[in-house]
């Protein structure tokens, strides 16, 4: 429980002090997602068809920003050793620190999903799975996101290599999580890929960890 | 149960060897398996009623298809090993394999590209299996991307072998998932038993190319791995001994021609 | 009873096996002192011991489940936090209670203005005595030190004697690199490699 608090506290902290860093996700979120509105013709009633898949590349993307961070700053100073000599599971410490990535970057992406998704023109009838979605899907993304953080923690070229590795990992939570969108909006039920999502989510933090923390020790060697 | 043949296959030493009597049958047999395939298929079979000569892609489509999943499998298994039991050789196989399987998934896209304009009007179509296919492409290329990235041989294993067994975990999620979301293929014709519904002058080439693609895939993992055993065993005694021995024989060879 | 065995213990880097079947056995109240040229694989060895690196062989340890303190290269220090936030850290991870930082600080001689600046700021010999600070919060028989008496200044050496005999007066032992002789009046077995 210490351990919890401790890590959980240090990564909330670390964020405080590096504000910047944690505004540019959701930034990148709000522009991306702007962009492709003013690539369209104004007020083209075709946006809505495409917001979800706009809404879901520009979530997932903008979450993939600060990943590359996770570990190599625990790397470079010397925390990953300590912490792999303290005698604390690894995987749990890999939990935590996913658990608090998903909250600096993937909670506010949610939050600001429905008013970007007004500007599409989505119907409000789609915002419920739209949101529920993202809030199954982005926690997906943190964690295997997480997972190859800590496979390419070590390496010169880990920044353009991340995202390489994490995009076909997410293929199916992009199109259930846009799926379950696009069932609502031709006003079919948007359970089923919305459980999908659900049982996605479970696999990937029961898991994960445990591959996210081997990783890291094989970094390590 | 004797497992002494297992541990002494394991050992680089051995399994090169045993790879280098092996090799050759297999690419013998791989080479005169494809040209009866590619004869029989290109040219003996009859054309289909309905898909004329394009059908005739599929003498190399389904092979390549089968192929890219079964090394891809492969490649997770003998990633676990090396994972589970340190074993170098299982690295070896694993890395050996990545690129043969990563080229048919490549040739599979083409032809089924290829196939795709005539049967369905375009080069590319969101069906289930061609874009399950373009999602093993690029795990594939991950795994090779992540494997160059590293300067360690042995971390380099390790971490493309968890990887590997990530991504074999997500190819069946991301066939369902992209079957759930549209489905527009040709359903399989051959594995439809009972009732064949392909005519056994097509079946038999088709069948004879598919063990052929297999061996020769067998073939190329072979040599792959003995160059990867060479390369990381560099420096031990008995790769010296090897490369001496191929070096006296390149020169026998010399002085009788 | 020695504290911690090692017999046989191979240690590799990568496919390099860099010590083969080696030895090393070390007691209650000893300081030995690993000595060898670059690259003999020193640090390596600590590295092994400390779990860092998977070897072969048998490590064993007295009591069967303790953990060593390791310091190596790197402080283990987040820059942007202070030695104060980043040993209540390292308390919260090892369970240690926070009243040990104080003293511990106090101990190495870190000036109370430098406890609350972000590590980032402070001079590399004050990052070592938080490091070292971080030995003192729990206690652990055995220390595995790499080179921990870089960027020390004379005051820090003195510091370091006294707290190493300290640890070694109360029954624990001691394994270390370094490439410059050991402050005095630290007596060490010398290691050769």
């Amino acid at each position: 429980m210490s351990a919890f608090v401790a890590i959980f506290a240090r990564e909330l902290k670390l964020a405080a002090r590096a504000r910047a860093e944690w505004l540019m996700p959701p930034l990148f979120f709000v522009i991306v997602v702007t962009l492709f509105g003013f690539g369209a013709r104004p007020n083209d009633p075709q946006l809505a068809a495409f917001a979800p898949a706009v809404l879901w590349v520009g979530a997932l993307l903008a979450a993939l920003l600060s990943l590359e961070r996770l570990y190599r700053a625990d790397q470079e100073d010397g925390t990953l050793e300590q912490l792999l000599v303290s005698g604390t599971s690894l995987s749990f410490a890999v939990f935590v620190k996913s658990l608090a990535h998903w909250l600096l970057s993937g909670l506010p992406i949610v939050l600001l999903a429905a008013p970007l998704a007004a500007m599409l023109g989505l119907p409000a009838a789609a915002l419920g799975p739209l949101v529920l979605g993202l809030a199954l899907g982005t926690p997906c993304l943190s964690f295997i996101g997480g997972f190859v953080a800590a496979l390419t923690v070590g390496l010169p070229r880990g920044g353009a290599l991340l995202p390489v590795l994490v995009l076909p990992l997410i293929v199916p939570v992009i199109i259930f999580g846009a799926g379950a969108v696009r069932a609502a909006q031709q006003g079919l039920d948007a359970g089923a890929p919305l459980y999908f999502l659900a049982a996605i989510l479970t696999l990937t933090l029961t898991v994960l960890p445990w591959l996210a923390a081997a990783a890291l020790r094989n970094a390590f060697e | 149960m004797n497992w002494t043949w297992f541990h002494r296959l394991g050992s680089p030493p051995s399994f090169y060897r045993f790879a280098e009597r092996l090799a050759p049958w297999l690419g013998v047999a791989a080479l005169l398996l494809l040209a009866y395939a590619w004869y029989g298929g290109l040219v003996l079979a009859p054309a289909d009623y309905q898909q004329k000569d394009a059908f005739r892609v599929i003498y190399v489509h389904v092979p390549a298809a089968a192929v890219s999943l079964s090394l891809y499998v492969l490649m997770a298994v003998a990633g676990a090993v090396a994972l589970i039991w340190r074993m170098k050789l299982a690295e070896c196989v694993m890395i050996a394999s990545a690129p043969v399987g990563a080229s048919f998934t490549a040739l599979a896209l083409l032809t089924g590209m290829l196939w795709g304009k005539p049967m369905w009007g375009a080069y590319w179509v969101w069906d289930a299996r061609l874009t399950s296919e373009l999602v093993l492409l690029f795990l594939y290329l991950g795994v090779i991307g992540l494997h160059a990235a590293f300067e360690d041989a042995r971390a380099a294993a390790r971490a493309c072998a968890l990887l590997a067994i990530v991504g074999l975990v997500n190819v069946p999620i991301v066939h369902f998932s992209v079957e759930w979301w549209n489905s527009l293929h040709q359903g399989s014709t051959i594995l439809k038993f009972g009732k064949p519904a392909i005519s056994a002058d097509m079946a038999r080439p088709l069948y004879a190319g598919l063990l052929g693609t297999y061996l020769l895939c067998a073939y190329a993992i072979l040599r792959r791995t003995q160059n990867e055993l060479l390369l990381r065993e560099r420096g031990t005694r008995w790769v010296r001994e090897q490369l001496a021995a191929a070096a006296g024989n390149r020169d026998g060879g010399a002085h009788v021609s | 009873m020695p504290l911690l065995t090692a017999d046989p213990l191979t240690v590799t880097r990568g496919d390099r096996a860099l010590l083969r079947d080696f030895a090393l056995r070390l007691d209650a109240g000893e300081l030995v002192h690993l000595r060898g040229a670059n690259g003999v694989g020193k640090t390596s060895l600590l590295e092994t011991l400390a779990g860092l690196r998977r070897g072969a062989g048998t490590i064993v340890w007295q009591p069967a489940d303790a953990q060593p303190h390791w310091l190596g290269h790197r402080n283990g220090l987040n820059p942007q936090l202070s030695p104060l936030e980043n040993l209540r850290f390292w308390c919260g991870i090892n369970g240690a209670a926070t009243a040990a930082i104080a003293p511990a600080l106090e101990r190495l001689q870190l000036p109370p203005r430098a406890r609350l600046r972000a590590c980032r700021q402070l001079s590399a010999g004050q990052k070592r005595r938080t490091a070292l600070a971080r030995l003192l919060l729990q206690r652990r028989p055995v220390w595995l030190l790499d080179e921990p008496l870089d960027g020390l200044d004379a005051g820090g050496l003195a510091l370091f004697a006294q707290l190493a005999g300290a640890h070694l007066a109360q029954g624990g032992a001691i394994l270390m690199t370094s490439h410059q002789a050991l402050p005095a009046p630290l007596q060490a077995r010398e290691l050769v490699l």
